[in-house]
């Protein structure tokens, strides 16, 4: 997987049916990129109900969180509505996970994106990554560690 | 991972304060494994008794439980009139009629001031204890509910787990 220190690999995928989100869009803002299996699973619902209860502490951050699965956007637009997820969910669908590959994140036995979490700076430079066991739902204290860094390094 | 901040005065007490166990708790008035730890956690402290300092923090999940926050808020208004663990108790005895409405025949029942009751429900200061709690839990690296710290340290696994942990430990 990508590193602290490397530049993010710019990229462009649907967050609804009809728009696409850049990376570089984003450019001036930190950026959080939450890499999960899959939409419905257990264990990613909770980890993605959890930074939809903790966007206010990223917002103070002038960060904004992104996840990302292979799932559809018809498939993410149905589970957003379902668990009222007020961040987007961008759709590594066509070539089939070829974001989460870019970022070394991918499980190719599954066919799914590892549940992986990276922190990108203002500049487009990754400043934290973590990938975690697909069972555990990684929390939300690594992220939050590492944006406080960025704002002490400055 | 480890508990942020530690146990303080302000946290929610129940038990010895100064035994060698700690258990704190990060739950939500609505999530139904946080209600089906509770009498499990009786349990532990009806059994270890004097052993343990059992504390709960507010984790509400709002997004996924619209009354996990008011039930959190009333039972810290309870609190302002020392039936805290009163009113915790009978929210999650009753969890399954949980709601805005419930929680004031709630506060009728425990006998409390209903006026103050319904200002301090809404007031700054409840409010603040409520995100701080959460915002705790956060940084602990609580990533659901219920979530356990035995002595600061995370504890992996729920509240029967933790129950036979502690069986064990003690024989």
């Amino acid at each position: 997987m990508l590193k602290a220190g490397e530049q993010a690999p710019e990229f462009e995928l649907f967050a609804t049916p009809d728009q696409k989100i850049k990376l570089s869009e984003l450019r001036g803002k930190k950026v959080i990129l939450a890499f999960y299996p899959a939409d419905w699973s257990p264990v990613c619902s909770d980890q993605l109900a959890l930074y939809n209860e903790t966007l206010k502490m990223f917002d103070k951050h002038n960060a904004t969180i992104l996840g990302i699965s292979v799932d559809s956007k018809w498939c993410h637009l149905a589970f957003e509505q379902d668990r009222n997820l007020h961040f987007s969910l961008l759709s590594d669908f066509e070539p089939k996970g070829a974001v989460s590959k870019l970022y070394g994140v991918y499980n190719e036995e599954e066919g799914e994106s590892k549940r992986a979490l990276f922190v990108i700076d203002e500049e487009g430079q990754i400043a934290w990554s973590y990938v975690s066991p697909t069972a555990i739902n990684p929390g939300a204290d690594g992220i939050l560690d590492a944006l406080e860094e960025l704002n002490v390094n400055k | 991972m480890s508990l942020k901040p530690a146990v303080t005065e302000t946290d929610h007490r129940q038990g010895n304060g100064s035994a060698s166990l700690t258990i704190v708790e990060y739950g939500d008035y609505q999530c139904p494994h946080c209600g089906k730890a509770h009498p499990v956690i009786k349990e532990i402290l009806d059994t270890f008794g004097d052993q343990v300092l059992f504390v709960f923090r507010n984790f509400p999940l709002q997004e996924s439980h619209p009354y996990a926050t008011i039930a959190a808020r009333a039972t810290e208004a309870a609190a302002l009139q020392d039936k805290y663990w009163e009113m915790h108790d009978a929210i999650f005895e009753f969890q399954s009629q949980l709601n805005e409405e419930f929680l004031f025949s709630l506060a009728e029942r425990l006998e409390l001031d209903l006026d103050q009751f319904r200002e301090d429900i809404t007031s700054a200061e409840v409010k603040e204890k409520v995100e701080n709690d959460f915002e705790s839990g956060v940084r602990s690296g609580v990533n659901g509910t219920p979530s356990f710290f035995v002595n600061d340290n995370k504890f992996d696994g729920d509240a029967t787990d933790l129950f036979n942990v502690l069986k064990e430990s003690g024989n």
